[in-house]
């Protein structure tokens, strides 16, 4: 079976409004992020994967699956929408039992699977409460442990960190990072961009419609190559060190780290640079204590890649 | 179609899982009936369903009652039936109850929970109008058996003779089944609406005018009619005299049987048209 996520030539118009242009993608398992400004197409991209809304051209597949086959889809398939919107009147345990129940599944398994996922989100305390009554990060833990519940083998997170505070971001995070060692394909949109990054495995770039980039993080920072990568490197004479690469014309930029042990160095090619920080290090004028990319996160391929106002650059 | 070709297709029917979907359909009947008859938005259509009851209940407190009136009763609660009922009660009380199961979660904007779950999108339309159903062929059911009751109640031993050993049983059977059929016409009428347009009001004002004037239209405009289908169901005929005749319908006179096989063909009808929009429904909560 088909084990990814695929858009084929996928367009869709509001009208005449563009919601996502072309968009061709094959999403392997994995936690995925995808980046972009308000108004880029995240939402829509998620939304047409889940069959919310159809492609204008193109197919979208899923495992192999298309929404068209509901039955079989959804039970593969978990989404966490960013509306904030419940039926009315019910309790988060009444929401998740009935979510369960239209599955066709027995009582008591529905009965256990609620129980599960209700401990997943931390929220069993709260579950004999209405849902109007709840806050915002309840609201949004009730949504999760309702996507989560049926034990999806894809689940789609739109925005899944608003409104929660640092813990609840922790546990979620926690959470992702689990369901993904699982082998569970999760893609997720957010805007907290330095939290998802520790634990995607890839990114996908959209804005205004358009795809811009996708890949693994540190190989889409790569190919940005008019923006030279920045590294941090931890020494015990960040000056004389600082010196001596840019003796060898090699660095475009360099900043002393606050603390003073330290150096951010810039370069337009890193293979080579890495050769001459080695070359340094062997000659023992410097202790190099670490040395880590300052810049190769999703928030920096962000900055480069769309730009605050969000135009590609 | 050729022979194989059906036998194809009968194959394919048969690998359908129906018991699955029954089951799915018969949790989200569940799920709206409670919705529909538990919530305080129902409000009205329990009012719009017993008030007649409420207003036999006064004339059987305070009116006296003999049993040479009793023909006279049995007329007013057909035009009860017809005047109110089919024209104003039902008419409205679907209105509310079918145009909610599908819009209303989209001005709700919870909608996207059912058509996230896994159950194909015909089942969850049908197991919605099967809730609707089921909620106003109950509310209404029950407030014409009330009306029945209490019509009959203030005439004693004559009033029970009429019931249970004259053409009073038949009467009763006669407009349960109407008020169904009603209840189901017009709720596949609002359903359909409903999807269609984001406000349905005005568009079931249009059919509640086009169902006043259908009498006049010719034979096969008046087939596209709820109630022109009711009309023959009727066990007492109420009198077309001033205003009234605006609300009696007078159509082509056609056999029961005709009348509510016509009935449920334009249900199966419009309910597959429903069928064809929900599969390609999107959710956009920003247009609503």
């Amino acid at each position: 079976m088909n084990d990814r996520i695929i858009f084929d030539n996928v367009s869709k118009f509001y009208g005449e409004v563009l919601g996502v242009n072309r968009v061709s993608l094959s999403i392997p398992p994995g936690i995925t992020t995808l980046v972009g400004p308000n108004g880029s197409g995240k939402t829509t991209l998620m939304n047409l994967m889940t069959g919310l809304v159809q492609p204008s051209n193109g197919t979208v597949s899923v495992l192999g699956l298309t929404p068209s086959n509901a039955t079989e889809f959804f039970a593969a398939v978990g989404y966490c929408t960013q509306f904030d919107f419940f039926p009315r009147g019910l309790t988060g345990w009444q929401f998740l039992m009935d979510s369960l129940m239209i599955h066709g599944m027995d009582e008591s398994v529905a009965f256990q699977l609620a129980m599960e996922s209700l401990a997943r989100v931390q929220l069993g305390d709260a579950a004999g409460r209405k849902i109007a009554g709840y806050s915002k990060g309840m609201r949004q833990k009730i949504r999760l442990a309702q996507a989560i519940a049926h034990h999806p083998r894809v689940l789609v997170l739109d925005e899944p960190l608003n409104g929660l505070d640092p813990m609840a971001r922790a546990e979620f995070i926690a959470l992702f990072e689990e369901l993904g060692r699982q082998g569970m394909h999760i893609l997720i949109s957010s805007h907290i961009l330095d939290e998802v990054d520790r634990i995607s495995d890839r990114v996908i770039l959209i804005t205004g419609g358009y795809l811009i980039a996708e890949g693994n993080i540190h190989q889409v920072r790569q190919e940005v190559r008019e923006k030279p990568m920045q590294v941090l490197i931890r020494c015990d004479r960040p000056e004389l060190l600082a010196s001596r690469m840019f003796a060898i014309n090699h660095c475009v930029e360099a900043r002393l780290h606050a603390d003073g042990k330290g150096v951010f160095l810039r370069t337009a090619d890193i293979d080579e640079f890495y050769s001459m920080l080695n070359g340094i290090a062997a000659d023992g004028l410097v202790k190099i204590e670490a040395v880590a990319p300052a810049d190769d996160d999703a928030n920096a391929i962000y900055q480069y890649l769309i730009g605050s106002d969000g135009s590609a650059s | 179609m050729t022979q194989q070709s059906i036998a194809d297709f009968g194959k394919t029917l048969a690998r359908q899982p129906w018991g699955l979907w029954g089951r799915q359909a018969s949790r989200i009947t569940r799920i709206e009936l409670r919705r529909n008859l538990l919530s305080w938005k129902a409000g009205w259509v329990y009012f719009l369903a017993f008030i007649p009851a409420v207003i036999i209940l006064i004339h059987l407190l305070f009116d006296a009652h003999q049993v040479s009136t009793m023909s006279e009763d049995t007329g007013i609660l057909a035009g009860i039936i017809q005047l109110y009922y089919i024209r104003l009660g039902v008419f409205f009380g679907c209105l509310g109850i079918f145009s909610r199961l599908i819009r209303g979660e989209m001005i709700e904007r919870s909608l996207h929970f059912y058509l996230l779950s896994p159950v194909r999108r015909e089942v969850l339309l049908l197991a919605k109008f099967a809730a609707g159903s089921i909620s106003a062929i109950g509310l209404f059911g029950v407030a014409i058996l009330a009306d029945f009751a209490l019509i009959y109640a203030g005439f004693g031993a004559a009033g029970r003779d009429y019931v249970f050993n004259g053409p009073g049983g038949g009467q009763l059977g006669a407009y349960l089944a109407i008020v169904a059929l009603g209840c189901l016409g017009y709720g596949a009428v609002f359903l359909l609406l409903s999807m269609v347009y984001r406000n349905p009001t005005p568009a079931a004002m249009l059919v509640l005018g086009w169902e006043t004037i259908n009498p006049v239209l010719p034979s096969l405009l008046q087939k596209l009619s709820v109630a022109s289908y009711l009309r023959p169901l009727m066990p007492v005929s109420v009198k077309a005299e001033g205003i009234f005749a605006l609300l009696t319908v007078q159509t082509e006179p056609v056999s029961v049987w005709t009348a509510s096989a016509g009935l449920l063909l334009l249900i199966a009808v419009v309910l597959v048209y429903s069928c064809y929009r929900i599969r390609t429904l999107e959710i956009r909560y920003t247009t609503e």
